[in-house]
């Protein structure tokens, strides 16, 4: 008896280290649009944040959005509305709902979907123009959109 | 020589920021050779004056030295293909010991050709390119092998055909036999494709004249066709920019020469109805 609540513990314990906590892609729960529980379970890191909405091999948001905190990172695009005061603008929750899934708020929005993985037409294999296959996952990671949400939540104007 | 310096510093910088700043399309005219006027800008044909104005050559949203490349035959790359096709036009190849010439003539007679393509051919009852039309010629006149759909020797006689008629309006039939296959382009240019789920019109219709990162998103017209690329240095297809745009956005592209790209050249080209067939073009 003690042997298998010990060995329960222990699966349990190593379970949350992997990630039980994770809401899969396909179970967020949207409420208009937005989205309250944490997606990882973890809070995020706005550094991180930072990193993935600048760089073109994360997030690369800045192909659309302008953000003066990371005037450094050259050609930011025009394309979606500017970043600057988005934490002033929209609580945690709408954040989360919009880098998630923004198509949710926003019917036509040309955003992608950051953390989608059903409902494609031809869905290809990242840019290499060969179709899916089964290592498709989302374009961010639970963490990485946490991530992005925390560091958004810190541009004030 | 400090001042110089920081002068010139201060130009450049004074530069990067115009062209960072720069959204909308120039106001310039296209003057080839000094003598021929090339329409970059005219009003939208009838079957696309519910979402555009006017429609604009890629041209307009290129910068000035990649405009300058184009005005002038010595300082366009694309222009050595051309000879490098005049040389075949003139030369026989196949069963049949014919060259193109044998039978059409001489190129610059041509110039009727390009802006009418793609258009509806009878006897295979389907829309042809005109890469498709040359192959056609090819197989079934000359006896000879066909060209690979997007290889340098096809965009090369395409980009002959297109120099012949620089200046001439694209004029593409889109009703009649070659309707149904209009109407499938156009549904695929509203297809929001691939894991980015971008359409053709989410860039090149909403957002023509903004900056997408270091890009300035042009209508996306092919008038321009093949089109002399500074970034990979040679002529490029229309099939092979789809190809292009469709991978970038992260999706299953189609393939060069397939009747989805048939039917969106067809489409695309009649959206520039009225702009001058202006290949082999320049840019980025």
């Amino acid at each position: 008896m003690r042997v298998s609540i010990i060995t329960t513990i222990a699966a349990a314990v190593s379970a949350t280290a992997l990630g039980a906590a994770e809401i899969a892609p396909t179970a967020v729960s949207f409420e208009d649009g937005t989205v309250s529980q944490s997606l990882s379970g973890v809070a995020g890191d706005p550094a991180s944040g930072s990193e993935i909405v600048g760089s073109k091999k994360l997030g690369n948001c800045i192909a659309c959005h302008q953000v003066s905190d990371l005037a450094d990172v050259p050609f930011q695009g025009e394309i979606g509305p500017s970043l600057d005061g988005a934490g002033e603008r929209w609580t945690e929750a709408e954040l989360r709902g919009i880098v998630a899934n923004a198509k949710i708020m926003f019917e036509d929005t040309m955003m992608p979907s950051f953390y989608k993985t059903e409902g494609f037409i031809r869905p290809g294999n990242a840019y290499t123009g060969e179709a899916a296959d089964d290592t498709f996952g989302p374009l961010l990671t639970a963490q990485q959109i946490e991530d992005v949400v925390a560091y958004l939540s810190t541009l004030k104007e | 020589m400090t001042n110089l310096k920081g002068a010139l510093s201060a130009l450049i910088v004074a530069g990067s920021m115009a062209s960072g700043a720069m959204a909308d399309p120039v106001d310039d005219t296209l003057i080839i050779n000094e003598e021929l006027t090339i329409v970059t800008r005219t009003a939208a044909p009838a079957h696309v004056a519910d979402v555009l104005d006017e429609v604009m050559s890629g041209w307009l949203f290129r910068g000035t030295e990649t405009r300058a490349m184009q005005a002038d035959d010595f300082d366009n790359p694309g222009m050595i293909f051309v000879e490098q096709a005049e040389d075949v036009w003139n030369t026989a190849d196949g069963s049949e010991g014919k060259s193109c010439a044998d039978c059409h003539g001489a190129s610059s007679d041509m110039s009727d050709v390009r802006p009418t393509f793609p258009k509806w051919n009878d006897a295979a009852e389907k829309v042809f390119t005109l890469e498709m039309q040359i192959n056609d010629c090819r197989e079934n006149r000359m006896g000879a092998e066909k060209w690979k759909y997007t290889g340098g020797d096809i965009v090369n006689m395409t980009a002959l055909l297109a120099s012949v008629s620089r200046g001439k309006p694209v004029n593409v039939a889109i009703d009649g036999p070659a309707q149904s296959t209009w109407e499938d382009g156009k549904e695929l240019y509203y297809t929001r494709t691939g894991q980015l789920e971008l359409s053709c019109a989410n860039c090149h219709e909403d957002s023509y004249g903004k900056m997408i990162r270091a890009d300035h998103l042009s209508q996306g017209q092919i008038n321009g066709f093949p089109t002399y690329r500074l970034k990979n240095t040679k002529l490029n297809s229309a099939h092979a920019r789809f190809k292009g745009c469709v991978r970038d956005t992260r999706a299953e592209t189609y393939s060069p020469g397939s009747p989805e790209f048939v039917a969106l050249e067809l489409y695309v080209a009649s959206r520039g109805n009225g702009l001058s067939v202006e290949g082999p073009s320049v840019r980025n």
